[in-house]
């Protein structure tokens, strides 16, 4: 695969990526509290350690580009530049949450940013992704369609059947599979006979590598370089995005299949200690701009919960509404 | 600044917990995001959190309790700088689907039960009788005790709406001539006083110039054999009929309080029936056939009413009736409706009289045409109209071919 | 067009109207292509439009529905031909969870314009897996649409239709229908995918039908005349949503009904007809609702297993026949 020259590591560049991964960070955290406190129900997958996967690869992505993705999405949503208020009145349920409050958390689409949800099916979107990139094709469009998707999606048959039918048709697809070495409560040693994802997708002549997803420089130009040779007409590609999860599958997770000694490990070089220390080390960053980040970011996260608590909810007469589309397209 | 830590949610489906270690004790500091106690569930030991930074005041819940999801746990002393603390839950609960929009389904009520009591009353109750037939039956007036006569003779064991329809003609099999010609005036007259007693008639009358008609009357017969030939009665059919699709409100039921407009013009030919009696099954979309048509099913309708072979499919029909006691002799019929149609229309015998025609005196040949109508539905403007509809229509009998 | 033509050529008709009015529109499907399709309706095609409208694919059903539901939520007007009803369960997900879905998930952001074309139902020994008539099963899903051309027609019409709609249609050819014969009626220029109609009119009861089963009834009804019983024919056309108005009217008229389906009755459209009659016209019934429908056992191989197991003409007036001179209904 065409690698890019790397992008220099400067402040600029090294705050923002910062800036943008402790946005999700403090972001899924008031989410754990808003769950114990029964303002979010259903299911909730958060990222906690995988920020650096999210952040990185919107990096190389531009507007028109389509992105699909998974129900442990809230992440790419505000990478990908979602309203923060739309995303939690949308965990809250409220009519000015993103769907409507109709889907929840594993179900947000922001048609004007080309997000295309929110799958709670896994595996479920990889098709989809296929057919957005078919329309880019055939429009004729230089642009691409990001599709994530994780581990456990590799061990469904869409895996295989999207992964053949894109390369067959030269499809502009950039799949990004975030391995956070855990399908729910099973590891890919457990689920897979081959487990290195990126030999996986060139067996069926995709051009693929492995990355550290805890690194977003690593990851930010791995992906740089992956979506100029989608783009530029060479078919698909797969990055391995090697990450962990540093909460359990969902809230309700005794985490019995995994040791807290492994968590811990991984904890101490999570994607914002890793880049932290690069950053100190390099002189390009103080502590006092790690806490006024901090702070930024808890502020926009309050902002949104309050924006979310004072919405109110759809009205119960509106129930039938969206099974069918309600103007013409 | 007190705050309350309470047992977090940490599922869809978590209701409550066990306490079951406490990971801080009391004067022992607490910084966000730090374990405070660990709980068991039904999925295993769950650390739980602590989003508050503070002092712990007072542990609450002793290990080895079972508590519920939102059950204060401990109490902290909140820091003196920092982040306030958590919010105490406000927010309003959403309506409940139980408010939610009944669906759109228009239930129509059941009908009205028969007012009857003692043994009579438990025969009707117990008869197999289908809804159709039971609505037909209570539209005719007829009694439990009637439909318990009726019960032996049904099909199958059940009565269907042509067993009402021949109870209502006087073919009931099983009983004697007389019994069912007494029969029959039984149900004619419940089936009269209801429709006197449930529809507010309004009734209108019109004289019209016959000439017009009876002129293109013989014109046709002239030219035509015997079996062929159209009677009076067939063009003032179609007159009613093209005028009962056009104005509104003629055509149609009504019922379970509301007027259903029909989508066809079956019109009720009302036929008298060998031995007394009256039957009026329809000419089906009476509007759309041409006169040739009307009179050859007009005749088939007779010959098998008088044959008493009529089928069920045939009474239920009618969506508006015509009758006439031309061929008795009288000049006008004030007509009772038939529920649950709304109109009906009748019409008396041609008669010679002086009228005017063209500004001289003449005799004419003069029909009174009149109209029964449903003053639920319509007003005496609308039958005016629908009246005289039909009068124009029979001023220019080509149209009605 | 009155010269006769088939119920097939006039499917391939509509699609190549489809594919010449509009660029946007675009077929895909297994064998579609270099095959002529599985039933032929796509013969000839390929080579007048070319690979990129029309797309052989792999055996992957939800790689390429899941694929339709991207294209055409990106703006084109796929039109996915899944082989046969048989086979859509491997892309059972993808039109559950995607396709009838996706509108709501979004709030209303998302539409899904796409149309899947299945043939489908049995009568020519392709024994269980072969034999499926799941339009029913289809038609219990809220986001979607059903429709079931029967005749003529409908096969040349209704694809326009169903391009037309901003939501997505499932448009179920029956494969028994595929050599029926007739003539276009002249004239028409299109219809639409929201009523049902009524083939033959009558007044003593009505068969109430769709796609395959039409012509059984017309038989039956032709039949039934001759004995003096008038029967009406319905034909439901569009089977989610279901077009009750003209349902209940044909009730009103002949106070009787029998629902031809083709799939098994336990839990069938039959059933969910049935009770719509219950509801909306019970007061008009002279008789219990009768269905005919197919026995409840996976279609067997042998000629004369499969023809007891499906409808049949007789069936039908014996049915009938029951309703009107007396008995219970069910058969």
């Amino acid at each position: 695969m065409n690698a890019l020259p790397q992008a220099p590591v400067t402040r600029e560049r090294g705050l923002h990526l910062l800036r943008e991964m402790l946005r999700i960070r403090c972001f899924e955290d008031r989410c754990v509290q808003l769950y114990g406190e029964l303002k979010i129900r259903g299911f909730l997958h958060l990222c906690n350690g995988e920020e650096a996967v999210a952040v990185g690869a919107m990096q190389a992505l531009a507007p028109s580009d389509a992105v699909v993705s998974t129900y442990r999405e809230h992440g790419h949503a505000l990478a990908r530049g979602l309203a923060m208020n739309a995303l939690m009145a949308e965990l809250y349920g409220k009519e000015s949450g993103s769907s409507h409050g109709r889907g929840g958390s594993m179900h947000i689409f922001d048609v004007s940013r080309r997000f295309y949800g929110g799958n709670a099916i896994v595996g479920g979107g990889l098709p989809l992704a296929l057919g957005f990139a078919l329309a880019q094709k055939l429009q004729r469009q230089s642009a691409l369609t990001a599709c994530f998707f994780g581990d456990g999606a590799v061990a469904e048959g869409e895996f295989h059947e999207s992964l053949n039918l894109a390369a067959l048709w030269r499809l502009p697809v950039l799949f990004l599979c975030e391995n956070n070495l855990y399908a729910m409560g099973t590891a890919v040693e457990v689920a897979e006979s081959q487990t290195d994802v990126a030999a996986k997708a060139r067996v069926y002549r995709i051009d693929a590598a492995t990355v550290d997803g805890m690194d977003v420089f690593a990851v930010e130009d791995a992906a740089r370089g992956a979506a100029a040779q989608v783009r530029g007409g060479g078919g698909p590609v797969l990055l391995e995005l090697r990450t962990y999860r540093f909460r359990g599958h969902s809230m309700f997770d005794a985490q019995l299949y995994r040791d807290k000694a492994e968590v811990e490990a991984w904890q101490k070089k999570g994607p914002l200690i890793t880049l932290t220390t690069k950053l100190k080390s390099l002189g390009l960053m103080s502590e006092e701009d790690y806490q006024r980040l901090e702070r930024e970011a808890r502020a926009e996260v309050e902002a949104a919960v309050e924006f979310a608590e004072r919405s109110d909810f759809e009205s119960v007469t509106q129930l039938e509404r969206f099974v069918y589309t309600e103007r013409a397209p | 600044m007190e705050i309350e830590f309470r047992l977090p949610s940490l599922g869809a489906d978590m209701e409550r917990a066990t306490l079951t270690t406490w990971l801080k004790k009391p004067g022992e500091a607490v910084h966000r995001g730090e374990a405070i106690a660990v709980v068991e569930t039904e999925k295993g030991l769950i650390d739980i959190e602590c989003f508050d930074e503070g002092i712990v005041s007072a542990l609450i819940v002793e290990p080895g309790t079972k508590i519920a999801v939102g059950t204060v746990l401990a109490r902290l002393t909140a820091a003196g700088t920092g982040v306030p603390p958590t919010s105490v839950p406000r927010a309003a609960a959403p309506a409940t689907a139980a408010a939610a929009a009944a669906p759109a389904v228009r239930v129509p009520p059941p009908p009205a039960a028969p007012a009857a009591a003692g043994p009579a009353g438990e025969a009707a109750a117990r008869l197999r009788i289908s809804p159709a037939a039971r609505r037909r039956a209570q539209e005719l007036g007829l009694t439990d005790a009637a439909l318990g006569r009726l019960a032996a003779g049904g099909m199958g064991g059940i009565v269907h709406i042509e067993d009402i329809e021949r109870l209502a003609a006087g073919g009931a099999a099983a009983a004697p001539a007389a019994d069912a010609r007494d029969a029959m005036r039984v149900v004619i007259g419940n089936a009269m006083a209801r429709a006197k007693r449930e529809i507010p008639h309004y009734y209108l009358g019109h004289t019209i110039d016959f000439a017009a008609a009876r002129s293109f009357l013989q014109r046709h017969n002239a030219g035509v054999p015997v079996a062929e030939r159209l009677l009076e009665g067939i063009l003032i059919a179609k007159a009613v009929a093209l005028a009962a699709a056009r104005i509104a409100g003629f055509n149609g039921y009504f019922r379970d309080g509301r007027f259903e407009r029909a989508p066809e013009v079956n019109l009720g030919m009302a036929i008298a029936v060998r031995g007394g009696g009256l039957v009026a099954p329809a000419l089906l979309a009476a509007d759309r056939k041409d006169l040739r048509t009307l009179m050859h099913e007009f005749s088939e309708l007779v010959s098998r009413v008088r044959s008493g072979h009529m089928r069920s499919g045939e009474f239920t029909a009618a969506t508006i009736t015509v009758t006439s006691l031309g061929e008795d002799g009288v000049e006008a019929i004030y007509p009772i409706i038939n529920p649950p149609q709304v109109a009906i229309v009748g019409s008396g015998c041609v008669v010679e009289r002086p009228g005017v025609c063209e500004g001289s005196v003449a005799v004419r040949p003069q029909l009174t045409l009149t109209l029964a109508a449903d003053h639920r539905v319509t007003d005496g403007r609308a039958g005016a109209r629908f009246v005289c509809t039909i009068a124009e229509l029979l001023a220019a009998p080509e149209k009605l071919r | 067009m009155s010269a006769p033509l088939t119920y097939r050529e006039a499917a391939r008709e509509a699609l190549r109207a489809a594919l010449t009015a509009d660029a946007r529109v675009f077929l895909m499907g297994e064998d579609v292509g270099r095959y002529g399709g599985c039933y032929a309706v796509t013969k000839g095609l390929l080579q007048e439009f070319g690979p990129e409208r029309i797309r052989d694919t792999p055996l992957s059903e939800s790689a390429f529905v899941g694929a339709g539901i991207g294209a055409a939520i990106a703006g084109l007007r796929p039109i996915v031909e899944i082989m046969t009803v048989n086979f859509s369960m491997l892309a059972l997900d993808q039109i559950l969870n995607n396709a009838a879905t996706l509108c709501h998930m979004s709030g209303g952001q998302i539409s899904v314009p796409l149309v899947i074309r299945m043939a489908t139902g049995a009568g020519r020994q392709l024994a269980a897996q072969h034999s499926h008539s799941l339009e029913g099963w289809y038609a219990h899903i809220p986001g979607i649409r059903i429709v079931a051309p029967g005749t003529i027609d409908d096969a040349r019409f209704m694809l326009a239709a169903a391009l037309a709609c901003p939501d997505p249609v499932l448009l179920f050819e029956h494969i028994y229908l595929y050599n029926m014969e007739g003539e276009l009626t002249p004239g028409l220029e299109r219809v639409d995918i929201a009523h049902a109609a009524v083939r033959r009119p009558g007044r003593d009861v009505a068969l109430i039908t769709y796609g395959g089963s039409l012509p059984k009834c017309l038989a039956a009804a032709a039949e039934l005349a001759a004995e003096g019983i008038e029967a009406e024919v319905l034909d439901l056309r569009t089977l989610r949503p279901l077009d009750d108005a003209t349902l209940m009217e044909s009730v009103r008229r002949t106070h009787r009904a029998v629902i031809v389906d083709e799939g098994w009755r336990s839990g069938s459209l039959a059933a969910e007809i049935t009770t719509r009659i219950m509801e909306q016209a019970f007061y008009d019934l002279d008789a219990p609702v009768a269905r005919v429908c197919t026995a409840e056992v996976p279609l067997p191989y042998p000629k004369h297993l499969e023809d007891a197991a499906l409808p049949s003409p007789a069936r039908i007036i014996a049915t009938a026949r029951t309703l009107i001179r007396g008995g219970a209904g069910t058969h």
